[in-house]
């Protein structure tokens, strides 16, 4: 993938600036940056997964925090019943994610367009809904983990460590995908989110390579899901809310749909912008206050501003910016 | 036996029959064109052996083999290769990009996750070659976006022939090209014929009466007249409906 020399110096930046985070919140005394930015790394491999099969694939789920609710739930229920070895763990989620991606994939891919949107949606409001109905684990109000993953000599409830944890499988997925989009089976998605039609007349069994590229995105998504339910020591069907799916959708195309770096520049740049409108002290007090209460609303500006400025999001733009 | 054998094949659109009772049958090798006014299904027939859209009656065989009710991607690896009248490549490929990617059609399953497809010999040499055919060699590394109106033609035809599809659909290959274009792409169809199989749909009839073993001439859906090119000159049938009106343009 050709890119612009400012989109790679773009691309090191970040990734060397999320590396040294829990370094700079030692030295500045905010042991609270590790969460948030555990939180931005989870969110940047979710977002990541989904650009899969979003930015890569034009196919517009509306359905993936799905996926993180299974992957928080494997850990949640799993650990409810004493099982916190966190291989186990992640066996069961993969399969579990895996099965139900397969089936749903396999179902929503008979559509297309607006019917492929609202069946994907239809289908992760059935598994929160399903959540709710589990009184056992905790129905709506969720439930709280007894303990983290064990992962032998790994313990994560050291934040740094599971914040290098996170960082090291974002920089996995990435470089999996980085190689992934450039082999013939991205050759083959990307070319049928240009053009299905000569896809097949050319031979191309298409959905197969469809299918698998939406089970491989979920996959990534159950891994942020484990990830979330590590980080918070919670579970909530609040995980697979529909509004999630929909931010998931937002990080990708703020930051760049259909590149790699795009999904973990939409994803700091929401949640930092979140992070800093809800809690921004201007010394005016009217003023704050108005930005404290209504910083969703501030949000949605800022996300019209990037989209109408940069139209192919904040990486997207610097990717584009060669040509 | 017939390479491509079509009997008694029917489309309606609600009360149109856009094709009606056409037999047709391409003898190995041979081009083969279909001609007609507007309107007559030209492209209607070529989607139903291509796949893309299903007749409601009739039966398509090829090679053998009963494809009538298969999707466009089995005729494909059939050996059935088509080309668009509207250009329909992929615009953010570059030009090897996209021949390149009509070769790992048919070059096993593409369930390949590590290795650049850019870095397989396997599949940029025969594209290569398919663009070397075709005239496109050195616009291989420009992006389809920058190529002009006749180069995407050439490309689409490049594409048909890196899928190394035995018969070609060829739906107006020339449409829109320049004289100096068309007369290279009647170079090259000369050249493929005996090696492929050809239906070809053409507007351009000193194209379609210099490259045409055999004609079949569709009116309304129907085909009227199959013939050779003399036979088909001199049918008055055909003279009445189509050619008529040609000669005086």
């Amino acid at each position: 993938m050709a890119s612009s020399a400012a989109a790679r110096v773009f691309a090191i930046v970040l990734l060397a600036g999320l590396a040294l985070v829990p370094a700079l919140a030692a030295w500045v005394d905010q042991p609270f940056w590790v969460t948030l930015f555990t939180r931005i790394l989870i969110f940047a491999l979710a977002a990541m997964g989904l650009n899969l099969v979003l930015g890569f694939g034009a196919m517009v789920s509306f359905g993936h925090a799905m996926y993180l609710g299974i992957g928080a739930y494997a850990v949640g229920i799993l650990s409810y019943h004493g099982v916190d070895n966190g291989l186990l763990q992640l066996m069961a989620a993969l399969a579990v994610g895996g099965l139900v991606a397969l089936g749903v994939g396999a179902i929503c891919l008979r559509t297309s367009g607006m019917a492929f949107i609202m069946i994907t949606l239809a289908f992760a409001q059935m598994l929160y809904f399903l959540a709710v109905s589990l009184r056992e684990y905790g129905g709506d109000d969720g439930m709280q983990l007894k303990g983290r993953s064990l992962l032998g000599p790994l313990d994560l409830n050291n934040p740094t460590l599971l914040y290098y944890l996170a960082y090291a499988l974002l920089l996995a997925v990435l470089l999996a995908f980085w190689r992934l989009v450039q082999s013939r089976f991205g050759m083959v998605l990307r070319g049928c989110r240009s053009n299905e039609r000569r896809m097949a007349s050319m031979g191309f069994a298409t959905f197969r390579y469809k299918l698998s590229a939406y089970v491989i995105s979920a996959l990534v998504c159950v891994l942020a899901g484990m990830l979330m339910a590590n980080l918070t020591r919670f579970v909530a069907p609040s995980y697979m809310a529909w509004t999630v799916s929909g931010e998931l959708i937002v990080m990708t195309v703020l930051g760049g749909l259909g590149t790699l770096i795009g999904p973990i520049a939409g994803a700091t740049a929401l949640l930092l912008v979140e992070e800093w409108l809800s809690s921004l002290k201007l010394g005016v007090p009217w003023l704050d206050n108005v930005i404290n209460q209504h910083w969703l609303a501030l949000i949605g500006i800022f996300i019209v501003l990037v989209v109408l400025v940069l139209k192919q999001g904040i990486y997207g733009w610097l990717v584009a910016k060669k040509s | 036996m017939n390479h491509l054998e079509v009997t008694g094949l029917v489309k309606r659109f609600g009360g149109l029959l856009a094709t009606d009772h056409v037999d047709l049958d391409l003898a190995r090798g041979e081009i083969h064109a279909v001609i007609g006014p507007n309107g007559a299904g030209k492209t209607t027939l070529i989607n139903q052996l291509s796949g893309e859209i299903l007749p409601d009656a009739g039966r398509i065989v090829f090679d053998g083999q009963d494809l009538t009710h298969e999707p466009p991607f089995r005729r494909a690896r059939a050996g059935l290769g088509r080309s668009f009248q509207i250009t329909s490549v992929f615009n953010d490929f570059s030009v090897l990009q996209n021949t390149a990617l009509a070769v790992q059609a048919h070059a096993g399953h593409s369930f390949r996750f590590w290795k650049p497809a850019a870095s397989e010999r396997a599949l940029t040499e025969p594209a290569l070659a398919a663009l070397r055919r075709v005239g496109l060699l050195d616009r291989a590394q420009v992006p389809v976006a920058s190529l002009a109106h006749g180069e995407r033609r050439q490309l689409e035809i490049a594409m048909v022939l890196a899928t190394g599809a035995k018969c070609l659909l060829l739906d107006e290959p020339m449409a829109g090209m320049s004289p100096a274009e068309s007369e290279a792409v009647v170079a090259l169809l000369q050249e493929l014929k005996g090696e492929h199989t050809i239906l070809l749909v053409e507007h351009d009839m000193d194209a379609v009466f210099a490259l045409a073993d055999r004609l079949t001439v569709l009116v309304y859906g129907r085909p009227i007249a199959t013939g050779t090119p003399d036979q088909i000159r001199n049918h008055p049938e055909v003279r009445e409906a189509y050619l008529g009106e040609a000669e005086h343009r």
